[in-house]
């Protein structure tokens, strides 16, 4: 067994247009995606925007830069995220289907196994 | 001798290292287990003479090396985590010999999963299931040799620690897992049939490892549609390639081949495959497109051909696939169908297209239609428009010879 980490890449200008009964609705499928898959979750969680985000980068001085923002700046930006137990590719391929994601999509990344 | 490895290296490569990757559970060190058992296979059957199945004799040469080196736990220092694979019967596994598993659509669904890009697979496919050197792959794909060799590092890196797993996918998601394999080797193919670039029209080591493929996968999946189907494009596509240039070098369109050369032999078996494909139910992609080359395949003539088929054929192909290069062939069908002016009217929609700007075979088909509509300044700038995104140095000549001609002469 493996874990993957789904990252639910949304465009958040997107997300601040919709109407609230489709945030609902997206939520509502959030739940039903837990619930389907409760035995193979090993976390996940919903983000709050990138404008709340702080980034902080060693800097060559050896100093470290405090910035307000997401660490690159994309129209996509990780909104939430999922750990999941999978056997291989296709079994985590099949899981990652079922995220709701409307404004955007999921990234599928492995993780490395600690030796 | 070295001609009788040389051809078990052609047809049993992929047997011999789809079995031995299951004992090693890493390309790699699998590809080395092989190598080192045609090496062998060199000085044995000089000595032996050649085995009643030399498949059989090389997977248990390697498979034996793959035991050694696994016993010899340098898998404590390996740097990538094994492949994950299916349950397999134990027992006879390790006596290894006769009986060994056919491994090899397991090692055809990964080289072509569809979480690897395109091109990679594509390498992957020359390199593991057609037995070519980095060298040759990266030759057949006109690249570099680092840029190729870090292709397919990179490709068997993300196998291994996505875990891409080494089996046959479950029955629920075979048919799009087909038509990714399928799509491998169409692509290997087509780069054969008209090279992208070049001196030469075709390529035909490229032409002849697509053939090998699209064989290996009709005998582990015989009764899918789609894999007999991509089969009979092949060979319908292939049979005419005596006549595709004249004996001066220049490029023969369809109108002006001599079908009396065409191959009989290779046309009887890919009609008889698409019959047979068809009758199976709703046609997919590759059912669809060999159907089409089918019509030409079996038109007397050029002024025989049933382009009001054709377009048919392509409408339904546009359906089950739909892209913007069918859309295209399909304006072209219509041409011939309606005239060039109704032609032309089908290409437009397909002007902004982004997949095809830097596709040379919209502005060379509008051209035609432009020049037989007798608007030849129109006509001249598509040619020249084609002439500046074609590459291979046959149809440079054609479409050059294509102006010549056109312009007033003086």
């Amino acid at each position: 067994m493996a874990q993957y980490l789904m990252l639910i890449y949304e465009d958040e200008a997107r997300w601040a247009e919709a109407a609230p009964e489709t945030a609902e609705q997206v939520m509502k499928q959030h739940e039903q995606f837990v619930a389907t898959h409760k035995p193979i979750l090993r976390g996940g969680h919903a983000l709050q925007p990138t404008s709340t985000a702080t980034s902080l980068r060693r800097e060559r001085s050896g100093g470290l830069a405090v910035t307000d923002g997401a660490f690159v700046e994309t129209k996509e930006a990780v909104g939430g995220y999922y750990v999941v137990e999978a056997a291989d590719l296709d079994e985590a391929m099949a899981v990652a289907k079922d995220i709701p994601a409307p404004f955007g999509g999921v990234e599928i990344r492995p993780v490395r196994e600690s030796s | 001798m070295a001609a009788a490895v040389a051809e078990a290296h052609r047809t049993e490569w992929a047997f011999v290292l789809a079995a031995t990757i299951r004992v090693t559970r890493d390309l790699t060190m699998a590809e080395d287990c092989v190598q080192d058992a045609y090496a062998k296979a060199l000085t044995a059957w000089t000595a032996q003479g050649i085995p009643g199945k030399p498949g059989a004799w090389l997977t248990t040469v390697a498979r034996r090396r793959a035991f050694d080196l696994a016993d010899k736990s340098d898998v404590a220092r390996r740097a990538l985590p094994l492949l994950v694979t299916d349950q397999v019967a134990a027992g006879s596994e390790r006596a290894g010999g006769e009986e060994i598993d056919d491994d090899r659509l397991r090692l055809i669904f990964t080289c072509c999963h569809p979480a690897l890009a395109p091109e990679a697979q594509a390498a992957l496919a020359l390199r593991l299931l057609c037995g070519l050197s980095t060298p040759e792959v990266a030759r057949a794909f006109l690249v570099g040799e680092s840029a190729m060799a870090a292709r397919i590092t990179r490709a068997k890196k993300k196998i291994a620690a996505a875990r891409i797993p080494y089996r046959i996918p479950p029955l629920a998601e075979l048919p799009d897992r087909i038509e990714s394999v399928l799509t491998v080797v169409h692509l290997l193919f087509a780069t054969g049939h008209t090279a992208p670039a070049g001196a030469d029209l075709v390529r035909r080591d490229l032409v002849e490892r697509a053939f090998d493929l699209a064989r290996m996968v009709r005998s582990l999946l015989p009764g899918d549609p789609e894999v007999a189907s991509l089969l009979a494009l092949i060979l319908l596509t292939d049979a005419r390639r005596r006549t595709r240039v004249s004996d001066e070098g220049h490029l023969l369109l369809l109108a002006d081949q001599d079908r009396s050369q065409w191959d009989r032999s290779e046309i009887e078996e890919g009609l008889h495959l698409v019959a047979a494909a068809i009758r199976k139910g709703r046609p997919r992609r590759f059912a669809l497109m060999a159907a089409i080359t089918a019509v030409h395949a079996d038109s007397p003539s050029w002024d025989a051909t049933d382009w009001q088929e054709l377009v048919g054929l392509y409408d339904l192909l546009l359906d089950a696939w739909p892209s913007p290069v069918v859309a295209l062939n399909k304006a072209v069908a219509v041409g011939f169908a309606a005239g060039p002016a109704a032609g032309l009217a089908a290409l437009k929609p397909l002007e902004n297209e982004p997949q095809l700007t830097t596709y040379g075979y919209l502005a060379s088909a509008r051209a035609d239609l432009l020049r037989r509509l007798g608007r030849i300044p129109e006509a001249l700038a598509s040619y020249e428009e084609a002439l500046a995104v074609t590459e291979n140095e046959v149809e440079r000549s054609f479409l050059s010879q294509r102006i010549a001609d056109l312009k007033p002469s003086g």
